[in-house]
């Protein structure tokens, strides 16, 4: 693996760019079929009214997978990610529209560790909810 | 209805082997909307160093319960799956997934907890290759809602 950011050129506080991503009603049947994770709260209308949601929730691993995305993207290598845990905080409730919901993610590098690796802390949010907390990621830099 | 305490420790038998294809990751990139090559392009991955395509951080998570999912719909265990949703994930690697990886699970229920209205379950997936190498470690948290009411 080779990341494309090297160690000795990332400083503690550095900030890396946001991203947004879209999250819409395909992209959780697709997530669905993909993950195997056929939970009826991530599709089903009628049934996550029914235990009490507001509406269909996207998959808390789509959300992960982006807010993975964001660092693989910036790492350069999705090999160098060797460590990636979450909590998932808060929803994120998908209208059936044409553009879905928003995921904002942003980063920033929280620790300097040996062997050329950092701590990327993230976050992540959907409108004015913080989807993810907790979240960070170790990565093997070059 | 609280969760059967008895299940911590719970360690369930190894997974039959999970085949690593390059048609699932390319299928599991593409519903997570990234168009990384290293993903799709098994002479991109080469260049990189891996010996096929490699998976994204997250994609341990189509097979990393199963074999612990057995122990979820057990109705010793109490938990109504309606109301489940993903609490915490976390994947520690030791090398990246990658086409033709053959994968074997072992899932252990290491804690059950109540947090306020809801109960709180974490199953640890350690992931090998089938001659035993060690590739990365799951820990999957799922929150039942109202479950401890």
């Amino acid at each position: 693996m080779t990341a494309t950011v090297r160690y000795d050129e990332v400083e503690v506080g550095q900030e890396l760019p946001a991203a947004e991503y879209h999250v819409r009603r395909v992209n959780l049947v697709m997530y669905a079929g993909a993950s195997g994770d056929f939970n009826q709260i991530h599709w089903n209308e009628r049934f996550a009214r029914m235990v009490g949601l507001p509406d269909v929730i996207a998959h808390g691993m789509y959300t992960m997978a982006q807010a993975g995305r964001f660092v693989t993207d910036w790492a350069g290598d999705p090999g160098a990610v060797v460590d990636f845990g979450v909590r998932f905080s808060s929803m994120v409730v998908v209208p059936d529209d044409d553009r879905g919901a928003p995921i904002s993610v942003s980063g920033v590098v929280e620790e300097k560790l040996e062997d050329k690796r950092v701590v990327v802390g993230l976050t992540a949010r959907s409108g004015d909810a913080k989807v993810l907390s907790k979240a960070r990621a170790v990565v093997q830099l070059s | 209805m609280a969760l059967n305490r008895d299940f911590v420790g719970r360690t369930y038998p190894p997974s039959a082997p999970y085949e690593v294809s390059r048609v699932k990751i390319k299928e599991f990139a593409a519903a997570i909307g990234d168009n990384n090559p290293l993903y799709r392009d098994r002479e991109a991955a080469q260049a990189a160093g891996y010996p096929d395509v490699i998976a994204p951080p997250t994609f341990p998570i189509v097979f990393s319960l199963q074999s612990g999912g057995e122990a979820l719909v057990d109705p010793e265990l109490g938990l109504n799956l309606a109301m489940v949703v993903h609490g915490e994930q976390r994947f520690e690697y030791v090398r990246p997934v990658h086409a033709g990886d053959e994968l074997v699970m072992t899932s252990t229920i290491t804690d059950i907890r109540t947090a306020g209205a809801n109960e709180l379950l974490t199953v640890r997936s350690d992931i090998r290759t089938v001659a035993g190498e060690p590739v990365c470690v799951t820990y999957n948290t799922i929150v039942e809602r109202g479950g401890a009411g």
